[in-house]
Order: C-alpha cells, then sequence, then structure tokens
C-alpha cells in the first residue's frame, strides 16, 4: 500500500557562511500531490528550491527521486532527474522571443528547431488554456506574461515534479486561479508539486503544507486538518489577523498631489490616457487595475522618471513635471517601485548603502567629504530591527537578501524619505502574512502623520483595508474612483475588465 | 595635384585596398563578435594578433609553408585565448585587466622571440607572401573584378566568415547558447547547459581569429615581421564590434568605413599631396571616436557583457 514519495528530503542543511539557512530539513511528496511551502520571509523556501533544482550544493542531506539517491550537481542533473523550476525572479532573456527562451539549451546538434519548439509550446498553450504570443520578444511583455513564459519553460522540460516559487506573486487573481486550475490537472497527470506562496487562500487549497521557521522545519501538516489560523501561528509564532479595515484618518488637509489629464504616449499610442486624481494630506488613494494598465507608467511620471506627454502633476500647488527624480524626491516624495531589483536596489551595494541611495549627499550621512559609515551602519541595524529584516548585517549585499528581505529594504527607505507623498506601486508584493501586516501599520502611520498616499495593488484587501477611496485603471485611463465604504469587490473587479458600470458614472 | 586622386585607375586601388586592409579587422572582430557576445570581453586581441604575426612569419621562415604559418599563427591565438579563459572565466580575475596584461605579453614576447630567433639588429628577412589569387571568371569583371576578385586567400575567407558567424550566431542552436551566455548566463544555467564551456568555445574561437589576423598582416602582406607591426589594429577591432551594435553586416560595414580610411591616407601618401602624413594616418582612429560618440548606447550590447558568472 505504500506508495514511493516522488521527492524525499532527509536532513538537508544548507550554510552560507555563518548563516543556517536550512537546517535539518525533512519532507516527502508525493506523487500528484500538491505540497506547500509556507514560511516568512527569509525563512529559506527558495534556499531549499535552489537545493532541490541542484543550484545550490546542500551542505548535508540527502534527497531521493522515487525511491533513488540523487546528487544533484547542477540544474542539467535536476532536470535529467525529472524536476522543473519556476525561479521567484525571472530568470529571461528580455531580447529573445518568446520561443528562443523557452527553446534555447534544449535539443541537440546544430540545428536550431525553431519549428518543433513553436509546435510543442503551442501545445503546452492550448492543453493548459494559457494565451502567450510565441513570436514576441519577452521584453515587451507584462511581468504577468512574463511568468506565463516561465511556466511554459518549466513545462516544456516535461518534469515530473515541479517547483513554483512564488508564481501568484506577480499574478492578478484571475491569472492565478488559472495557474491553480493548471496545478490541478498536472496533479491529476501525477505531477507532483512544491509550491511557495505567502497567500494563505492559495496555501489553504494545497494536500500538504511544509512550515519553515528562521530555516528550521517547524512541521508538516495535512491542510484538511489545520485551520488558516493555526498555520500563521506555526509561521510566525504568533496568530495574525487577516486584513481588516482600518478606520479613517480623523482629518483630510489640503490637497498634497493633484494630477490632471495626465498623458503618455507609446509608439503613438496612449499608455496613460487622460488620467486625473486628488491626493489630500492624511489620505490614502488605491489604485486597482490588472497590472500593464498603466500603472506603472503613472507611477513614473509621478516620481520623474519619465515624462508624460500631456498634462499637469501639481505637488502642493507646484508644477513637478520640470523637474529631476532627485529634486522630487528633495521635495519629500518616496517611491517604492513595483519591480525591486531593476528600480528599488542596487544588487551589489549592502542594506547600509542601499538605505541611503540618493540622499548619500545630505549632511547627516557624510562626515566631510567621506561618507560616514558609523551613520550609516546605526542606520541600518535600526531599520533591519525595525522592519525585522532577516540578513546578516548591516554589511550584507542586498544581492543575497531574500525577495521579501530585498522588499523591506526599499520601504524602509522610501518610507523614511517620504514626508508629504508615499507612492507605493506593489509595496507588499512578496512579502509574508507578518509583513504585510506590519505594512499595513506603517502605512496608515505615514497617513496619519499627514502624508499623502497613492498605493497600487493587485490584492483587493489591500486597497480595501486601507485606502478611503479606490480609483480602477484600465488601458491608461482612471474609469472611475470609488469611495471604498461604498464600493464592493465586484463592482472593481468589473471595472477592471474594463466595464463602465452605472454606480461609476 | 587632387585631381591625381581621382583617376579612375587610382580609385580602382583604393578600393582593392580598402578590401585589402579589411581583412585582418575583420577577422579579429568577426572573432571578438562571438566572444563578446558569450558574455567575454577580450580585450588581449592586440597581443594575441601580435603573436599571431610572429608565430606565423617564424613558422613559414623556417618550414618555407605560408598555410604552416597561418596554421602556427591560428594556434598561437586560441592557445593565448584559452589562458586568458582560464584566468577570467574559471578564476573570475577581471577581464579588462587581463585582457591589458595579455597585450603586454604579446608585444613583450614577440619582440623578445624575434631578438633570440634572429640575431643581430631584429631585421627579419623577408619571405615570399602570399600571392594573390583571381577568382576564375569573376576577377575579369570590368571595375569590380580588380577589386573584389583579384584578393588574396585569406581576404576570401575573412569576407566569409561575415555571413558564416552570422548563420552561427542566429540559425543555429549552439548560436542561441552563446548569446543566452552574454545576455543571462542563469538562464543557460537553469537549462542544464553548463556557462563556462560556451565562454572558454567562445573566447578560444575569438583567439583563433585575432591569430589569423595576425597572420595576414605578417605572411600575408607584409612578407616579414616587425615588432609592433598590428599597430593598434587590434584595439580597432574592438571598436568595430561596437561601433557594429555587436551584429556582423553592420560589423562589415564599420570595418569597410575604418579601411578606407586608412586605404585614401596611403594613396595620399602616395600621390604627395602636402598632408602632413600623421594627420592621415590618425584618421581611422579619429572615425573610431566619433564611431563611439554616435554609437553612445550600449543598449545593443550583450546584457551580461565583463560580469563573471556565479550560482551563489
Ligand atoms: N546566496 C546567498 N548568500 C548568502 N545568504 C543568502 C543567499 N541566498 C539567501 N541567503 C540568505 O538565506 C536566508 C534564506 O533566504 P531565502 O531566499 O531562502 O528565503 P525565502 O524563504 O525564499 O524568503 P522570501 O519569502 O522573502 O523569498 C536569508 O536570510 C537570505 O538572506
Ligand atoms: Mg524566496
Amino acid at each position: 500500500m505504500s506508495k514511493i514519495p516522488r521527492l524525499s528530503v532527509r536532513h538537508l542543511t544548507k550554510r552560507f557562511a555563518a548563516l543556517v539557512a536550512n537546517d535539518d530539513i525533512s519532507l516527502d511528496v508525493m506523487p500528484g500531490e500538491l505540497h506547500c511551502l509556507l514560511g516568512e520571509n527569509g525563512a529559506g523556501k527558495s534556499t531549499l528550491s535552489s537545493c532541490l533544482y541542484g543550484l545550490y550544493q546542500p551542505d548535508a542531506g540527502e534527497i531521493r527521486v522515487d525511491g533513488k539517491t540523487v546528487q544533484l550537481r547542477s540544474p542539467g542533473e535536476a532536470i535529467r532527474a525529472g524536476i522543473g523550476m519556476v525561479h521567484q525572479h525571472f530568470v529571461l532573456v528580455p531580447g529573445f522571443t518568446v520561443v528562443e527562451n523557452v527553446a534555447v539549451g534544449t535539443g541537440s546538434g546544430w540545428r536550431l528547431g525553431r519549428a518543433e519548439a513553436l509546435s510543442r509550446i503551442e501545445a503546452i498553450c492550448s492543453t493548459y488554456g494559457i494565451s502567450l504570443n510565441p513570436h514576441q520578444f519577452v521584453g515587451d511583455l507584462s511581468v504577468g506574461e512574463q511568468q506565463w513564459v516561465e511556466i511554459v519553460k518549466a513545462l516544456y522540460t516535461g518534469a515530473r515534479l515541479l517547483i513554483l516559487d512564488e508564481p501568484t506573486a506577480v499574478l492578478t487573481p484571475e491569472e492565478s486561479r488559472r495557474l491553480f486550475a493548471i496545478v490541478r490537472r498536472l496533479t491529476g497527470e501525477d505531477l507532483s508539486i512544491v509550491l511557495i506562496s505567502h497567500k494563505m487562500a492559495e496555501v489553504m487549497q494545497s494536500d500538504q503544507v511544509s512550515v519553515l521557521r528562521k530555516g528550521r522545519l517547524v512541521g508538516t501538516v495535512v491542510t484538511s486538518q489545520v485551520s488558516r489560523d493555526q498555520l500563521t501561528t506555526m509561521m510566525v509564532g504568533r496568530s495574525v489577523a487577516a486584513p481588516t479595515r482600518a478606520g479613517d484618518a480623523k482629518a483630510h488637509g489640503e490637497t498634497v498631489l493633484s494630477v490632471r489629464g495626465l498623458t503618455q504616449l507609446r509608439d503613438r499610442r496612449p499608455v496613460l490616457d487622460n488620467a486625473s486624481l486628488d491626493i489630500a494630506a492624511g489620505e490614502i488613494v488605491g489604485i486597482a487595475g490588472v497590472s500593464g494598465n498603466g500603472q506603472d507608467e503613472l507611477f513614473e511620471c509621478l516620481a520623474g522618471l519619465a515624462h508624460p506627454d500631456g498634462g499637469k502633476i501639481l505637488l502642493d500647488g507646484e508644477t513637478l513635471q520640470a523637474y529631476s527624480p532627485a529634486t522630487i524626491a528633495a521635495k519629500g516624495v518616496g517611491y517604492v517601485p513595483s519591480d525591486r531589483f531593476r528600480d528599488g536596489l542596487v544588487a551589489d551595494l549592502d542594506i547600509g548603502e542601499n538605505l541611503v541611495l540618493g540622499q548619500q549627499w545630505q549632511a547627516r550621512w557624510r562626515k566631510g567629504p567621506f561618507i560616514d559609515a558609523a551613520a550609516l551602519d546605526a542606520n541600518a541595524r535600526t531599520a533591519i530591527s525595525a522592519y525585522s529584516i532577516a540578513a546578516t548585517g548591516p554589511s550584507a549585499p542586498s544581492r543575497k537578501l531574500s525577495g521579501g528581505n530585498a522588499q523591506k529594504v526599499i520601504l524602509a527607505r522610501e518610507f523614511a524619505k517620504a514626508t508629504r507623498l508615499l507612492l507605493c506601486n506593489q509595496p507588499t508584493r512578496g512579502l509574508d502574512i507578518g509583513a504585510i501586516e506590519f505594512v499595513h501599520r506603517q502605512l496608515l502611520r505615514k497617513r496619519d502623520e499627514g502624508c499623502a498616499i497613492l498605493l497600487a495593488s493587485e490584492e483587493l484587501d489591500d486597497l480595501f483595508a486601507l485606502s478611503r477611496r479606490i480609483g480602477v485603471m484600465f488601458r491608461g485611463r482612471i474609469l472611475a474612483v470609488l469611495d471604498t465604504k461604498k464600493a464592493t469587490y465586484d463592482e472593481i473587479g468589473s471595472l477592471m475588465a474594463g466595464h463602465r458600470s452605472e454606480a461609476a458614472a | 595635384m587632387l585631381d591625381a586622386l581621382f583617376q579612375a585607375a587610382v580609385l580602382t586601388s583604393v578600393a582593392a585596398a580598402t578590401i585589402r586592409i579589411s581583412t585582418p579587422l575583420l577577422l579579429a572582430s568577426l572573432g571578438e563578435l562571438v566572444a563578446e557576445r558569450s558574455g567575454v570581453y577580450n580585450m588581449g586581441l592586440e597581443g594575441m594578433m601580435l603573436m599571431g604575426a610572429f608565430t606565423s612569419y617564424l613558422a613559414a621562415y623556417e618550414s618555407g609553408s605560408l598555410w604552416l604559418g597561418v596554421l602556427a599563427a591560428g594556434l598561437t591565438g586560441a592557445l593565448m585565448a584559452l589562458v586568458f579563459a582560464v584566468l577570467v572565466i574559471t578564476l573570475k580575475i577581471e577581464q579588462i585587466v587581463t585582457g591589458l596584461a595579455v597585450n603586454l605579453l604579446g608585444a613583450g614576447l614577440s619582440t623578445y622571440w624575434l631578438r633570440s630567433a634572429f640575431a643581430g639588429d631584429g631585421k627579419t628577412p623577408t619571405i615570399p607572401f602570399f600571392a594573390d589569387v583571381p577568382v576564375p571568371g569573376l576577377s575579369n569583371i570590368p571595375v569590380l573584378g580588380p577589386i573584389l576578385f583579384d584578393q588574396r586567400m585569406l581576404t576570401y575567407i575573412a569576407f566569409l566568415m561575415v555571413p558564416a558567424v552570422w548563420l552561427f550566431l542566429f540559425r543555429t542552436r549552439y548560436g542561441l547558447i552563446v548569446r543566452c551566455a552574454g545576455d543571462n548566463p542563469k538562464a543557460l544555467d537553469v537549462k542544464g547547459v553548463r556557462v563556462a564551456p560556451v565562454q572558454y568555445a567562445a573566447v578560444v574561437f575569438g583567439g583563433l581569429m585575432a591569430g589569423l589576423a595576425g597572420a595576414f598582416l605578417s605572411v600575408g602582406q607584409a612578407a616579414r615581421f616587425v615588432p609592433d607591426m598590428t599597430n593598434g589594429r587590434g584595439w580597432l577591432a574592438i571598436i568595430i564590434v561596437i561601433a557594429g551594435l555587436w551584429r556582423p553586416y553592420p560589423i562589415l560595414v564599420a570595418a569597410l568605413v575604418f579601411s578606407f580610411l586608412d586605404a585614401l591616407q596611403l594613396q595620399i601618401q602616395g600621390v604627395g599631396i602636402a598632408i602632413p602624413y600623421q594627420f592621415m594616418l590618425m584618421m581611422p582612429y579619429v572615425a573610431a571616436i566619433v564611431a563611439l560618440m554616435i554609437r553612445r548606447s550600449r543598449a545593443s550590447a550583450p546584457a551580461r557583457l565583463g560580469v563573471p558568472y556565479t550560482r551563489e
């Protein structure tokens, strides 16, 4: 009766210098099982995945696939053992088409085999209902579409065990539902899936959950036998409330940000189309919308990183367009970009340096012409403890941070900088629920200090919990700005799909 | 006196010289292209070319066979590139600095070897050099025939390498792998293709081509070896790769432009126009600086060029 597990991990330990990222981990995944890995940011989930995919070499322990012990010295050996993986951060070539990204390194001999690759990709897409144009360059795709390319890449290798590291972090709720339908079909075909997610609703759909905390395995449980609360308690060591509607600030001040008819063209087509919006001091305005509908462009215009082709941006009554990002930042504007490693951090600088990025010339970080290392260090230590950033210390290069911890570094910097206006584009992407709760509290604190906040999130829960009004973006336009108290999820959802409802008129 | 420049015969000879002069530039820059596409800067091109020029001369002088000379040059370039690859790929030493060291090595070693092989003032005896090989039929075409089809064997090879390298990079499975290594080596690694062997192969190919380029200078046209005879052509080849936006056909165009300026300079000296010859000598390099300024965008450069790949 006892089936052989597809994957067995025994006493796996992985160290990075002094830091033990995985400490004596043992778990089993059966054929056809959806197994979730749950844990706070920096708990060691991605490290474990990388060990299973041959990217990292464990310092101790054993990995068995279908009962056979395997030595995974490289991803090649993992692929041959039937393991596939979608990485937490995209591993794509922007200058290659979808076909080239999927096909590169597969096949044999000199022939490119583009036609065969194309037909196999089309077969995968039609079997699982994925819509992708295989001839498009990956650099032109939205983050959501790029994630689908990664998923097709993983399916293309014909793996029997798939590791998905936070695949839904950059997918919309609708796309995530589609991914789960695919995942269930795959488990029905006897594939095993190891899924990492911070979204409890997704975790609750799995068969088993292994909870990691600070590199150790807290336990593996059968999902149907535990509650959401029990899982979060296992994960963070205390219970965390789901985001609930926070009271509005007592008073709203004067208008801080006023956007009028903002328009931006790309290839003569508007990516921002006559968008208008006001935010008052002490107010949080949410932006809902499927990613790629102009949110990134709106934020980039506001932060001074892009120049609008038409319209006006006023901060405290002063036109902003003419200013450089540095000048805008100096006026008390903080900006949390959606792509953290591209726009938010310098990967090779350490945490202390990243925390003062853009302000390094200010007197408080300097000692004469030199950087004041002691001030940076003290500042970093404060941020590390305030935001509970899991890192070896202030001098750890940010490249080595886990995804969620890298996000926390950006939040710490921008929250400190913002006094008038805080621009947050997907600030909770990739954060664990404890961290999300923390970010929510910080946002409310900023609001109560009188900061005007623009908050874009694909998590409607975030928006409903925090914002006083919610604007919905579709094809570069702000279709409507609704009062959160009166709005419903359905109403927002249909606006996100481009249907103008009566209420919005 | 200017009219002397514009006679048909003169123009034909400038054009033919352009083609001839572009040979080493094309060979070296196509090799460099492949290496850079795999993510490795080979700044040691000049040194590899110079050593290629010397060993081909030496081998041809000792054996009496020009083709043995060419073979020796290719092997020398490849061997130097292999050493370079160990340093920058396996040991991950800074690529630019290592390249500069290779240049110093090439200059020093070729001169030292020259002095010890040919005692005396270091003047080398001349040897016969490659003769022009008219392509039967085609070389009789008026105007174009003498320009394009009355050249040396290595020149034909260099020009054929342009479509060959293009086909390789853009139409073969290995070419896609090389380009992936330069743009995102991790994307290759996660497919189970090891990055280092790909880069080794690309760099060694680049060295081989640099060696051949050197051979053209000594046994291909000068018929002897002179210290420092590459005279900056290795550097020019690196600039040509940038000016050609890392693509084979634009690289061909860039190589022809630089060669034309050089050919013109030779011709002007020949007819004795009163422009200081140093000024004319400078022209290809001025053009190179202008090209770099215009093509200042690095947008088309391989994204991970010069960055050693590590997993952790
Ligand atoms: N290459 C590395 N070198 C040094 N330390 C590392 C490296 N990679 C990860 N770490 C550290 O190991 C710990 C675990 O990181 P890991 O990426 O596995 O976390 P995670 O559970 O995936 O978190 P997240 O949910 O934020 O993605 C972190 O403290 C991280 O800083
Ligand atoms: Mg992770």
